[in-house]
């Protein structure tokens, strides 16, 4: 293999895992609620920016970190309670253009309270990037690549072994039958708005050192994120994954050997195709109609 | 509901008895001078139209402080365009027709400025544009000026020095905003003129996390033997990021985007090296003390520093600029007459700024060369004069 065609590789995975961080996000909120949930790019940038300031506040990185992904978390908490709870009874339609509106909201206060410039965070284990057969891969990745799959390995025993997390799957499947056999909907619902907002903060805060943070960085990234979530199929964990690093290693591929002037249309082309030839996504389950 | 809409009738009237009773007020209105500005203080470009804002408020109440501008008291009103032009637009008819300000400044992006160009012409009203691109000043508008260099002149002076290092072959990325697709035009242009192949040109988006691709096809093509970065921001800071960490030693270029102290401090150890052009604002303290720009830099660098203990950016030094150069022709117009004030700034000659010195005419509505930007390199984390 060339030394090229790895770097592109190792370019594509690296995105591609900011990206699967973000369509995980996406794929719980539309299990537990059937809504699209547009505020998904500002969890990752809510983590991103709140580690940041308060590791130029003083507080010890580590502990920085996981305050970041905590503010994240209760943000979506508070959304949950008080924009989307409201609602419920609503048109899912409706619920998605509130997350756009909340998300506009999370943006702006962002905005006003901590400023417009970028922000970084240090490196988690050095700047020094590790060569592997004439390409090179930052410590920083590896970690967004690590703490990725730890996330989806940790996802999938919740929703495999636990009780709370088997409810979250029997909600997606049918809300009403769920509820009948005595599933917390409420809480469900609750429960996957905290986490998606924890896993995006995740992402936000470990790809912070490399690619810096501001108040608009969400919008991009939760963007590729759901067009990550569609191709593998929204509401699959598996699929998002796939989707993540399919998506990035397309742009860096595109970008390497066609050119970087195609490297942003390529993948919205993309899951147009895939939506017109498998609306369910790439690794979705297929849609039965009930009768 | 009927109480409601009575109470309403009642205040209605009573502001309406405030305002006529107050309408034959000429004395304020003689007592004050307003400046109008629109400015992108959210969305995409609120990181330039916040110093920029921040930087005309500092002036506006300094001047107040000491009398005002010709005995008149100065006001400012500002709106926020969102970054939008369309919004601009919009704003630009309240501040003409509601506000009737004497003069504008603003207009953070091109997009915008060139959005509210015909208000400007029709009201026959001077305006000072912040804004990047050449179209701006060429071929020179009426009531438009121009305060920032052109993006041309950033290319000049770049490849002016690459050719005089022995560079005629290099790889240029630029970001795919307004900005650098209008600005990579102008390089390709700047290229071909000056004899400078661009071997591989390779583009990203400014939220891109990771650019190694492009900047990998680079490094593997022995054609290129330097590396210009054409962005601003986040973008050249991640580019600035992946050129260390594919440990590319090539000369590393940045456009005048990158000269704020926020890039050293983000992109760290990588931005060693790099070299930019940068307005004299950025290495003031280098200048010889005769250079007329020293004073005026140091002590704009020290008010704004110390007054919102943020670092400086070269867009609230182009409000600075803007800002003078309007004071300076008001004094040489001896008064706010919009006609006169405009031939009076057409009319400016050798007047410093923080960006260079400014001489204008009826074909020149910027009065700077390329002589204007200073070429600096970044060493052991702060700007120096390259040369």
């Amino acid at each position: 293999m060339s030394s090229e065609l790895l770097q592109f590789i190792l370019s594509g995975v690296t995105l591609g895992a900011t990206y699967t961080l973000a369509a995980l996000g996406f794929s719980m909120i539309y299990n537990a609620s059937g809504v699209i949930n547009f505020a998904q790019g500002e969890f990752i940038m809510v983590g991103g920016m709140a580690a940041s300031f308060l590791t130029a506040a003083g507080v010890p990185l580590p502990l920085a970190c996981v305050l970041g992904v905590m503010v994240a978390g209760v943000i979506g908490w508070l959304i949950e309670r008080f924009a989307i709870a409201p609602a419920r009874d609503a048109e899912v339609a409706s619920i998605i253009i509130i997350t756009i509106g909340v998300s506009m909201i999370v943006r702006g206060f962002t905005e006003i309270l901590l400023g417009k410039g970028a922000y970084a965070l240090p490196h988690f284990s050095g700047e020094a990037p590790i060569a592997l057969a004439g390409a090179t891969i930052l410590p920083q990745s590896l970690w967004v690549l690590a703490v990725c799959a730890l996330i989806v390995a940790g996802l999938g025993l919740f929703f495999g072994r636990t009780r709370i997390g088997k409810g979250v799957l029997a909600t997606s499947y049918n809300r009403l039958a769920a509820q009948l056999v005595g599933v917390d909907v409420r809480k469900v619902l609750t429960l996957s708005f905290v986490l998606s907002a924890a896993i995006g903060a995740v992402g936000g805060v470990l790809v912070t050192p490399i690619a810096t943070v501001s108040f608009d960085t969400g919008v991009m990234l939760g963007l590729k994120g759901f067009v990550a979530a569609t191709l593998g199929g929204l509401g699959s964990g598996p699929g998002a994954v796939f989707g993540g690093l399919f998506l990035g290693l397309i742009e860096a591929l595109t970008a390497g050997y066609i050119s970087s002037s195609y490297k942003d249309a390529v993948p919205f082309v993309l899951v147009f195709i895939v939506l017109v030839l498998r609306p369910q996504g790439l690794l979705g389950a297929k849609p039965t109609d009930r009768i | 509901m009927m109480f409601v809409k009575k109470a309403m009738g009642t205040v209605c009237a009573a502001v309406m008895t405030v305002l006529v009773g107050q309408s034959p007020m000429p004395v304020q209105a003689a007592d004050t001078v307003k400046i109008g500005s629109v400015l992108s203080l959210t969305g995409g470009a609120a990181t330039l139209g916040d110093p920029e804002l921040k930087t005309l408020q500092m002036y506006v109440e300094e001047a107040n402080k000491t009398g005002g501008l010709l005995g008149r008291r100065i006001e400012l009103v500002h709106y926020d365009d969102g970054s939008e032009p369309a919004k601009a637009n919009g704003l630009i008819k309240r501040l003409l027709e509601d506000d009737k300000v004497d003069m504008l400044i603003g207009g953070t992006t091109t997009g915008a400025s060139m959005a509210i160009y015909p208000l400007v012409e029709k009201a026959k009203i001077p305006f000072i544009s912040l804004a990047g691109a050449t179209v701006i000043a060429e071929p020179a508008k009426t009531w438009m000026f121009k305060i920032s260099h052109h993006d041309r002149m950033v290319g000049e002076k770049v490849m002016a020095d690459m050719k005089a290092r022995g560079i005629t072959s290099i790889g240029m990325l630029s970001d795919t905003s307004g900005y650098g697709q209008s600005a990579r035009k102008e390089m390709q242009a700047v290229a071909q003129r000056l004899g400078v192949t661009i071997a591989v040109d390779e583009t990203f988006n400014t939220k891109d996390t990771d650019v190694t691709a492009q900047l990998a096809k680079m490094k593997n093509n022995p054609a290129v033997k330097a590396i210009f970065v054409v962005s601003f921001g986040q973008g050249a800071i991640v580019a600035t990021k992946n050129i260390a960490q594919l440990g590319i030693t090539l000369p590393h270029y940045q456009a005048h985007g990158s000269a704020s102290k926020e890039y050293i401090r983000l992109a760290g150890a990588a931005a060693e090296g790099v070299r930019l052009p940068a307005p004299a604002l950025m290495v003031a303290a280098e200048l010889p003390d005769n250079d007329p720009q020293k004073q005026i830099s140091l002590d704009y660098a020290a008010a704004y520093e110390a007054r919102y203990k943020t670092d400086l950016s070269p867009f609230g030094a182009y409000t600075r600029d803007a800002f003078f150069l309007w004071a300076d022709a008001v004094k040489r117009a001896g008064g706010f007459d919009k006609a006169k004030v405009r031939d009076a700034i057409e009319s400016t000659k050798g007047l410093a700024g923080t960006c260079g010195i400014v001489t204008m005419s009826a074909g020149d509505h910027l009065g700077l060369d390329v002589s204007a930007f200073k070429l600096v390199t970044v060493k052991n984390g702060a700007f120096v004069l390259a040369d």
